[in-house]
């Protein structure tokens, strides 16, 4: 696999001559672990790995838990009460999925922003982003349909907020809505087409998961620098990469150790930190509670949806022109989305020659406002949608979309990019001659 | 490395703000800290004060609350008030409850649950440590929960000792002012009082004793599993991070003679 050159698999038994002829298996795990990586890699390229880590994490721990789960209205809080109180282990097993969940969007995020930082979505990888945007999506509406199946109150009145939004659409918005609940309200339906869905979405993911990696194994591993790896030949290219294993698999394994130490340290020690406690109040379509929110990682796009009242000029031209079909409601709802789609589209967006965020003076500054941007929204989506947070919240959101729509493409044309290191071998040498001061006292035993 | 630290402390900082934020959205009074035993990484209950916040619990609360989510059988385990196993079975048999099977009541048995409430404004307490979150500090980033819990028991006791002693009639019903009930006033009457329950072990049980008791009992009916999961979260912590410096030293070695020839 790659265009990389690289050593492949050779089979040297007849054993392995005969399988290999007929199913060459091990031929692709091979190339897939030996895959040459850029040798620059930094600490934000670990991200991935956490990623697999989480999506197995919660895969296992789900389907535990789903053998001990009712998914009917009259008894699915009581179920886990159940596994929390009486299956061995069940307590762990639930506050590692609900931990879990939580850092799963850390990483995401955090793969997300590095991504936009050091180009990686650029030609030729649009479509390893693209399909990174897919998964994404479907990460939240796994998350989502998770949250809800405990079935406390925040469980029942996230589901008929969010699943209102769809109501927000013209024309079908009704049946739209009715579909996904199955009724004319969050019911039993809903819980049970929510828990099947639940359960049937990690694996299409592990499929685009699949599909990321294969696309990313193709082009290469984007790297700090944004420069590529040169392909001249197998020599050339071994001076610029080392190959996965055992170099960046170790590194990836000690830095996903760490991560999981303060996972750890959340679960045992304060596991309803990232919940809420209402949510511990089984569901009650008759009393809704003081404020309704959203789990955290849905709280920046939360803000964008209720920037757009009907105080807003946009919203009001909007409405006037489209004859009012397009009302406040739907035009959040459509602003919600396209915070997403305008996130998907910069492989065409980004106007700049350049690559790596490192090399474009102009581009950091506003890369690290949008990043400042993100965490505004997300604070302002947990507040009570009042002054002065309506306010700042159209102001973040008016910033997220610029930066997307406005300031990236004309970055590309007006900003006077820094000179690039030639090849990636001169990159990591520079690097670590820097550094031999501080290196060369430590002693090494291997050696 | 430096651009991930600092995206790893920017987003706990915003989870912080996201979460702590939101749980700090309804009015409450002022809750003080109690020092529970279970507090903080190590925390664990104190067998005695679970039996006594059990005492008040069967004294008081149970005349209009229900713990349905409680087997009395929980109430022998190691990680509970350790009741002796005869002295549980003679517990459970104090209460009558359905059985669906004869048609009728008959005494309890050990994997029977306590009963529900019958009254619909009592409302079951199993979970009510957990329904209620105290604290949202600090700056409400609600973070000090590590060390003190998100503040539930300690509310129960703040709401069981926060009478001012106020009444006021509204629509037929007595209602009771209390500085930590959203709204300020309640329709339970002050449950405890000094001396209302007298401990066989001689124990302070003044109203704020009583109260912190019963809070610690109710804490447990909510988190059975704490000290289990403490100890999961301790082992976990320390056997990553002994793994963490393994991996460290293993990366350092892996990746030496390659640095190395970088700098020469």
């Amino acid at each position: 696999m790659g265009g990389i050159p690289h050593d492949h698999y050779e089979p040297k038994t007849d054993g392995e001559k005969w399988l290999n002829r007929r199913l060459p298996i091990v031929g692709l795990l091979y190339d897939t672990l030996m895959i040459p990586t850029p040798k620059n890699l930094n600490w934000m390229w670990i991200w991935g790995i956490v990623l697999v880590f989480c999506l197995v994490l919660q895969i296992v721990t789900g389907v535990v838990l789903a053998m001990h789960y009712t998914p009917h209205v009259d008894n699915a809080f009581a179920s886990v009460e159940h596994i929390m109180r009486n299956v061995n282990g069940g307590y762990m097993l639930r506050y590692l999925h609900m931990n879990g969940a939580s850092l799963f969007f850390v990483a995401v995020y955090a793969h997300i922003f590095r991504g936009l930082y050091y180009g990686s979505y650029k030609a030729p990888r649009e479509i390893t982003w693209i399909i990174g945007m897919l998964i994404y999506l479907l990460m939240m509406a796994t998350g989502f349909m998770g949250y809800v199946l405990p079935w406390g109150q925040m469980s029942f009145w996230g589901a008929t907020v969010i699943t209102g939004l769809f109501g927000a659409v013209p024309f079908i918005g009704e049946s739209l809505q009715t579909l996904l609940l199955g009724g004319p309200a969050v019911d039993n339906a809903t819980l049970n087409r929510f828990f099947s869905l639940h359960y049937l979405l990690p694996f299409v993911i592990a499929g685009l998961v699949i599909v990321h990696v294969w696309a990313f194994h193709t082009t290469g591993n984007n790297n700090p620098t944004g420069v590529e790896v040169r392909r001249g030949s197998k020599e050339e290219a071994e001076k610029d990469t080392l190959p996965f294993w055992p170099y960046f698999v170790i590194k990836d394994l000690f830095a996903l150790a760490v991560i999981l130490a303060v996972f750890f340290a959340v679960v045992g020690f304060m596991p309803n930190y990232l919940g809420h406690p209402d949510n511990y109040i089984e569901a009650n379509a008759l009393a809704t509670p003081a404020h309704i929110v959203p789990e955290w990682y849905f709280l920046p796009f939360y803000a964008i949806l209720r920037a757009f009242t009907s105080e807003v000029w946009v919203v009001q031209i909007a409405s006037f022109v489209t004859g009012g079909i397009i009302d406040a409601k739907f035009f959040g709802v459509l602003a919600m989305f396209a915070a997403i789609v305008v996130m998907a589209l910069v492989p065409w967006l980004d106007t700049s020659s350049v690559r790596s965020g490192r090399y474009r003076p102009m581009f950091k500054w506003w890369f690290w406002l949008l990043v400042f941007d993100f965490f505004a929204l997300m604070w302002l989506g947990a507040m009570p949608a009042e002054e002065p947070y309506a306010s700042l919240s159209l102001i973040a959101t008016t910033y997220w979309f610029a930066y997307f729509l406005v300031i990236m493409p004309l970055l590309g044309v007006i900003e006077k990019p820094l000179p690039q290191p030639a090849t990636i071998e001169e990159d990591f040498e520079a690097h670590y001659a820097e550094n031999v001061g501080g290196t060369k006292t430590i002693a090494n035993p291997a050696e | 490395m430096k651009i991930m630290i600092k995206t790893i402390l920017s987003a706990t900082l915003a989870l912080g703000m996201g979460t702590g934020a939101y749980a700090a959205g309804a009015s409450e009074g002022h809750v003080e800290n109690v020092d529970f035993s279970f507090d903080g990484p190590f925390g664990a209950y104190d067998v005695n004060q679970l039996q006594r916040g059990l005492q008040v619990y069967t004294e008081v609360c149970a005349a209009c609350h229900g713990l349905k989510y409680v087997a009395f059988r929980t109430l022998a385990d190691d990680s509970g008030p350790q009741l002796p196993d005869d002295q549980m079975r003679a517990y459970a048999e104090q209460y009558e409850v359905f059985d669906p099977e004869l048609d009728d009541f008959r005494a309890a048995t050990p994997v029977d649950h306590f009963p529900e409430s019958n009254l619909e404004n009592a409302p079951d307490l199993s979970l009510m440590a957990k329904k209620r979150a105290g604290f949202h500090g600090p700056y409400g980033l609600g973070i000090n929960q590590f060390l003190k819990g998100m503040g539930g028991p300690e509310y129960i006791t703040a709401l069981l000792t926060g009478y001012t002693g106020e009444e006021k009639e509204e629509a037929g019903t007595i209602l009771y002012e209390n500085t930590v009930m959203p709204g300020g006033w309640i329709s339970m009457a002050p449950p405890l009082s000094d001396e209302l329950v007298e401990y066989a072990d001689g124990h302070a049980n003044d109203l704020h004793h009583l109260s912190e008791d019963v809070s610690a009992f109710l804490m447990w009916t909510a988190e059975p599993k704490l000290g289990a999961r403490k100890q999961a979260g301790f082992a976990g912590v320390l056997l990553l991070t002994l793994l963490s410096v393994l991996l460290y030293l293993t990366n350092k070695r892996l990746w030496a003679p390659i640095k190395h020839k970088a700098k020469d």
